[in-house]
């Protein structure tokens, strides 16, 4: 019995560790063969290639510095919005259980499953409506952008933050009230610390998402103003060569960076389950 | 007369329609230490918060020496709180934690680290003033909740169970600590808890609560061998209970399976409710007792020993007695024939609305 049992468990783990390899290539391997392409010597892709080289690399910044600057300023301004939104939401949801709670929970998390396209195509319209109707020029202009960003954004935001307020004990305000802190000083000295992982992880959490996303920029962007994602689809549209491997490898490396230093901050396992 | 410390003033809290605080008064004397002592769910808990200001009363009011409360917010009530689970800031160190209430009145800087450190010696905490919370043990955790609530000379010290989480050990040491830091002090004190040997330990005091409303309130020796009510009985000390009709000097069950010969005559008639401490019965041989019964179960614990007895079917009575010395009690095993009796004095019968039952004589025959 003992040896079958043994028999039964030695294969289990090989089938683990099997699948675990599986999912482990299917990550690594096209992040492999984009850097491997950017190091191509050619203009087009061919292959073999007739040499490597690291100048690709060089040509990110003049083909798009402009984009990568209007990337990260949206980033920050969706970070400091979908925050500023998120965490008193978060704190509400999860401290009151008043009317309508299930309503604006909904709400706030909706933007998660209606597709990126359909929510860039019906906020474009609106856009437009809106500055016909005001005589304003939101549609293409960074206010627009931003406040499409941190529709998708504050969703995780909510979530994350509500995550870290579950283990919570709700005992230590009291504590804090007791001992002559007014309402939002308790927020701000006992419930906020409380909540550093999660908001940290949230911020983050947003900054990626808007950093990344092409669906809504590709309806709310303008000449001149160009996220990172839609000015790589605009120049794969008349070239085909490595220096687009070469941005992807610029981003992955730049974002890992980023996930390695908050995990020595706050354990992201913890935050993420 | 001079004011109370604090005073409930028929204290009401309902929650839908259950009234989980009933029409609660109490006066509670300045240095005064009070228990709020019941089963889960009778309302002790509610009424600490209604103190604290976290649950706004229904209906009646609280004064603090004198001056309605009743509508100040927590944040303004100036009382210490220390948590069934500590709630200390778990990103604050323990001085800080300590010092958090002198932050918050602007105590000036080395003002608040002379009470600091003060309270950390009290509680014998110096060692650990720069460590986590979670890097204490439960007692010491206790101790800071402790230090953090003292170190603002709460107008009140509320204690939510807070012995709870510690282990039998601990919990005698931190019970006699506790006392002596709120006896230094003249600290007048509010404690909640279900653990009535806690309770007798600590109090001045105790209120027994039931269902939302006060059954008894009195000091520990009052409340033990004068309860004013089979609850009481019941709750304090383990007496046995014996529900049955009272006619005279006998008390028979509801279920005719046994009659009782009482120690006392009454001159009441009708449904009545008989309770005696287990310290108080003691063994006779058969036929010279009040009650004849079986041994079922014999346990020594050392310094007492239990009989169980079954008298009736559906009714076993409990027996304590010295396990040690001279004095100890005769141990029986299971199945032999005993007899039940106690003093008249021992006797308690409530009547069916829970009231007691006045004797008409001192002794009967059968005492």
């Amino acid at each position: 019995m003992a040896r079958a049992d043994a028999v039964v468990q030695a294969a289990e783990r090989l089938v683990v560790l099997a699948l675990i390899t599986c999912g482990a290539l299917l990550i690594i391997v096209p992040l492999l063969l984009t850097l491997y392409l950017s190091l191509f010597d050619e203009k087009l892709i061919l292959f073999p290639p007739r040499g490597y080289t690291l100048s690709w690399y060089s040509a990110i910044v003049p083909n798009f510095g402009g984009s990568l600057v209007t990337s990260l300023k949206l980033g920050a301004f969706s970070v400091i919005g979908s925050l500023a939104l998120g965490i008193p939401a978060g704190i509400g949801l999860s401290r009151h259980r008043f009317r309508g709670r299930g309503a604006i929970s909904m709400l706030l998390l909706a933007p998660l499953t209606v597709p990126g396209i359909a929510l860039g195509l019906a906020i474009y319209v609106a856009l437009v409506a809106l500055d016909e109707q005001l005589g304003s020029m939101v549609t293409g202009s960074m206010i627009g952008l931003v406040l499409a960003h941190i529709m998708i954004t504050t969703p995780w935001v909510v979530r994350l933050c509500l995550a870290s307020l579950a283990n919570h004990d709700r005992a230590a305000e009291e504590a804090a009230a007791s001992l002559g802190a007014g309402p939002l000083t308790v927020i701000w000295r006992v419930t906020l610390p409380a909540m550093r992982a999660g908001i940290v992880a949230a911020a983050l959490f947003a900054f990626v998402i808007s950093f990344e996303n092409l669906e809504l920029a590709l309806f709310l962007t303008s000449p001149g103003m160009t996220t990172l994602p839609v000015a790589v689809l605009q120049y794969l549209e008349y070239h085909i060569d490595p220096l687009v491997s070469a941005i992807a490898v610029a981003q992955i490396v730049a974002i890992a960076a980023v996930l390695l230093v908050l995990d020595r901050f706050v354990r992201l396992g913890q935050v993420i389950r | 007369m001079t004011t109370a410390a604090l005073t409930l003033d028929n204290l009401s809290k309902q929650f839908g329609t259950v009234a989980a605080v009933d029409a609660v008064s109490i006066e509670v004397q300045s240095g005064e230490l009070i228990v709020l002592l019941g089963p889960s769910g009778c309302g002790k808990t509610t009424t600490l918060r209604m103190i604290a200001g976290f649950v706004p009363p229904s209906a009646g009011d609280i004064q603090l020496a004198g001056s309605s409360i009743t509508a100040l917010p927590p944040h303004r009530r100036e009382m210490g709180i220390v948590f069934q689970s500590y709630a200390l800031f778990p990103h604050l160190s323990v001085a800080r934690n300590v010092a958090f209430g002198l932050e918050m009145r602007r105590v000036q800087r080395a003002a608040m680290h002379a009470r600091v450190a003060e309270m950390l010696r009290l509680t014998k905490l110096e060692a650990f003033a720069s460590r986590l919370p979670r890097e204490l043990s439960g007692g010491q955790q206790q101790r800071v909740a402790l230090a953090r609530a003292l170190a603002i000379h709460p107008r009140l010290l509320l204690l939510d169970e807070p012995l709870s989480n510690l282990d039998a050990a601990l919990r005698q040491e931190m019970a006699r600590e506790i006392r002596l830091l709120q006896q230094s002090g003249e600290i007048t004190t509010i404690m909640v808890t279900h653990d009535q040997t806690e309770a007798m330990a600590l109090a001045d005091r105790l209120v027994v609560m039931h269902e939302g409303r006060v059954q008894q309130i009195g000091t520990p020796e009052q409340v033990h061998s004068s309860p004013a009510n089979p609850f009481v009985a019941g709750f304090i000390g383990g007496s046995n209970i014996v529900a049955g009709r009272l006619s005279d000097d006998r008390l028979e069950l509801a279920d005719g399976t046994a009659v009782f010969a009482l120690a006392r005559r009454y001159a009441d008639k009708g449904a009545a409710t008989l309770a005696v401490l287990p310290d108080s019965v003691s063994l006779v041989p058969p036929g010279r007792g009040l009650v004849d019964g079986e041994v079922e179960l014999c346990t020594w614990l050392g310094a007492v020993v239990e009989h169980a007895v079954r008298v009736a079917p559906n009714l076993t009575l409990l027996t304590r007695g010295p396990g040690l010395g001279p004095d100890a009690t005769p141990r029986h095993t299971a199945g032999t024939r005993v007899a039940l009796r106690w003093e008249a004095e021992d006797e308690r019968l409530f009547d069916s609305e829970g009231r007691a039952v006045q004797a008409v004589s001192r002794e009967t025959s059968h005492a």
